[in-house]
């Protein structure tokens, strides 16, 4: 865990559905307790790392405190466009004039991984010791709430996608600076949530490939999510057997194979991703941070 | 248990299954189209990015973008007596689009000039809503082909269920827009009518992002302009389908906090756009069953006897997460009965096994038609 947390960067992905959210609130909420100042950072239009937090959704493009060291963000790409724009040009006149025109934003839209750029620039600027924002302070720690494993590739290899299409100028020389830090596992670990079952197993296996392949990192770690607990032995579950027909007994062990067939799919996800994941037990009563970062910081 | 699904789908010919990533949209759709066609209707199912199992059971392998009929003696194989037909296609957004520029375009030149854009590929995945269009799109052909009875579309992953509403308005207002028009007269003359701030844009433009691809940008939109009112007028239609009486939508859920937000949202999305409301679906619910025997401290008691205190207290133990469970569960399908306005949602109980093969959505089905399977 320590080595993880000494990143700039933690990006957490996986399918739809695994508790990506949930699981990127729990990691910021690991750091923040050991004393880093902590932002996570949720790519995508909606609150929902502060829905998480039991919080009324923030203001795009704010910092939010949610606990002691603890922020949030929800990164919008046009914010970023015209924060970018701001920084970037000689005078607020001519900003606005570029925020307000439609071509712009319309070549914006057009642009090879323009989008992806301006929400992974805007991520590179909050890991920033020497924030660009004024004012800002910095973060020891940026939490990244990201897309679905097959956009979250595709957003860390915008920059680089960028420089590679781009004829010049600044956007393509910032790209390449950016793409220098997300490429650098010193200073990156991306994390992919799953439930044991086999679609999410099996896309684990293809995030990891596509990572390797586009960015050359590792999967730093996998989490596997909402397992159900493993009660019984085999000899209890053979004693369970022979009364079946109870009613109760029936229900158990169906629990038990649901078990079985979770085990089963985290040796594949072992297999595939040449790791032992993380287990992160499903929360009857509804997914508790608290407990979530409980169970979390022993296993990082 | 009433209104099974096939009560709250008559006289519907589209049936657009919606709701957030990881609920099961696909296999519902699967199911729902295989209980269709299995009762006498030649049903085509388009599904956008189907489990590699799931795909091979329907015969999906092959990206054809076009239905394929699924093999009945595949069907009739697991005791599914097949009355109608089942066809079944895996969209292909790029492929759809493609194909809508090649039928718009005035002429073979000004479609190669298009498709072979450098940036048309990104422009085509870039503006918000062009894979939903892709989707609804596809729908429109398949409808007017009139080939089938009933289609059953399921809907692209997307993070904001606006994006699928939106998608016709969306691009119509992009390619309507006043930014595209400035591309389709020389640069000279659209700096003079735009004023000097025009200038200002394409100059900072250029020395921001390079001028290669602006020049690219400038080339596509010039070609693009042959096509607006084709493309008009076919987002038109495919926005009237999406209106069309005999359209529903299907609202997926499962019984946790994203997808129930997703829901709801989606449901007051429609209603604003007064598009038809079929009926909630909510999958992967952890059921209770018989309430006599769900109580933890009489389950040990009544257990210990036969299996020791030991094993009787983890029974109990397992019976009490289920009973926190159904309950979480039970409060969610709750908000959502009250938020969407939908007393008797479809309730499908968690499956022993994931649904990826024609048995597992025979049995799926029979949960969506209301019946309990033994």
């Amino acid at each position: 865990m320590s080595d993880l947390l000494e990143r700039r960067l933690l990006v957490v992905t996986g399918k739809g559905g695994a508790g990506k959210t949930t699981v990127a609130a729990a990691l910021g909420l690991v750091a923040a307790r050991a004393g880093k100042r902590t932002i996570v950072a949720e790519v995508a239009r909606r609150g929902d790392v502060t829905s998480v937090f039991d919080r009324a959704d923030s203001q795009p493009f704010e910092e939010v405190p949610l606990a002691p060291n603890l922020f949030h963000i929800s990164i919008d790409p046009q914010d970023a466009l015209e924060e970018y724009l701001r920084d970037q040009l000689p005078s607020g006149a001519v900003a606005q004039v570029l925020i307000r025109s439609r071509i712009f934003a319309m070549v914006a839209a057009a642009t090879p991984g323009m989008r992806e750029l301006l929400t992974v620039g805007k991520l590179w600027e909050l890991a920033q010791l020497d924030r660009r924002t004024p004012g800002a302070d910095a973060y020891d720690l940026v939490v990244v709430d990201a897309p679905a494993t097959g956009h979250g590739v595709a957003v860390l290899s915008a920059p680089r996608t960028f420089a590679a299409a781009a004829g010049g100028g600044p956007v393509a020389r910032q790209g390449k600076i950016i793409d220098a830090m997300l490429s650098d596992p010193e200073q990156i670990a991306v994390l992919a949530v799953a439930k044991a079952e086999e679609l999410a197993v099996t896309e684990t296996g293809v995030l990891r490939a596509s990572l390797r392949e586009r960015m050359g990192l590792p999967l730093e770690r996998v989490v596997a999510n909402m397992l159900d607990p493993d009660r019984f032995s085999p000899r209890e579950a053979t004693r369970l057997q022979s009364h079946a027909a109870h009613p109760a007994v029936a229900r158990a062990l169906r629990g038990h194979r649901r078990a079985l067939r979770q085990r089963a799919q985290l040796a594949r996800l072992r297999k595939l991703t040449g790791q032992a994941p993380a287990h992160l037990p499903l929360h009857p009563g509804g997914p508790d941070l608290e407990r979530l970062a409980d169970e979390l910081a022993g296993q990082l | 248990m009433s209104g099974g699904i096939g009560e709250r789908l008559e006289g519907k010919r589209i049936c657009i299954v919606a709701g957030s990533g990881g609920v099961g949209k696909t296999t519902a759709s699967a199911a729902l189209a295989l209980g269709l066609a299995a009762a006498g209707q030649r049903v085509a199912v388009v599904t956008i990015d189907p489990a590699r199992r799931l795909a091979d059971a329907l015969g999906l392998e092959e990206l054809g973008n076009e239905p394929r009929m699924v093999d009945p003696a595949a069907l009739t194989a697991h005791g599914i007596e097949m009355r109608g037909e089942l066809w079944a296609m895996m969209l292909d957004p790029k492929a759809t689009f493609d194909g809508l520029i090649a039928k718009l375009a005035p002429d073979a030149r000004t479609r190669d000039d298009v498709l072979g854009n450098r940036i048309y590929a990104q422009l085509s995945s870039a503006i918000a809503g062009s894979q939903e269009f892709s989707a609804v799109a596809k729908l429109y052909e398949l409808d007017r082909d009139g080939a089938y009875d009933a289609i059953v579309l399921d809907t692209p992953p997307s993070r904001n269920a606006l994006d699928f509403l939106d998608a016709p308005d969306r691009l119509t207002d992009f390619f309507e827009g006043r930014a595209l028009k400035l591309f389709l007269v020389p640069p000279g003359i659209a700096a003079r009518v735009m004023g000097a701030g025009t200038g200002v844009v394409f100059g900072i433009l250029k020395k921001l992002t390079g001028v290669n691809l602006l020049d690219d940008v400038s080339v596509l939109f010039r070609a693009m302009g042959g096509l607006i009112d084709g493309f008009r007028e076919r987002a038109a239609a495919v926005k009237a389908l999406l209106t069309d009486p005999a359209t529903t939508f299907l609202i997926v859920a499962s019984p946790e906090r994203e997808p129930v937000a997703e829901a709801i949202f989606f449901r007051q999305k429609l209603r604003e756009a007064r598009m038809p409301f079929g009926g909630l679906i909510v999958n992967r619910v952890a059921l209770l069953g018989d309430d006599e025997h769900a109580d933890p401290v009489a389950i040990r008691a009544a257990l210990r006897t036969e299996l020791g205190d030991a094993l009787a207290a983890k029974v109990a133990e397992g019976a009490e997460d289920l009973q926190r469970l159904a309950a979480r569960n039970a409060a969610a399908i709750e908000r959502l009965k009250t938020a969407l306005d939908e007393p008797d949602p479809i309730i499908v109980p968690r499956l022993d096994g994931e649904v990826q093969d024609i048995d597992g959505l025979l049995v799926l089905y029979r949960y969506l038609a209301g019946e309990t399977p033994g």
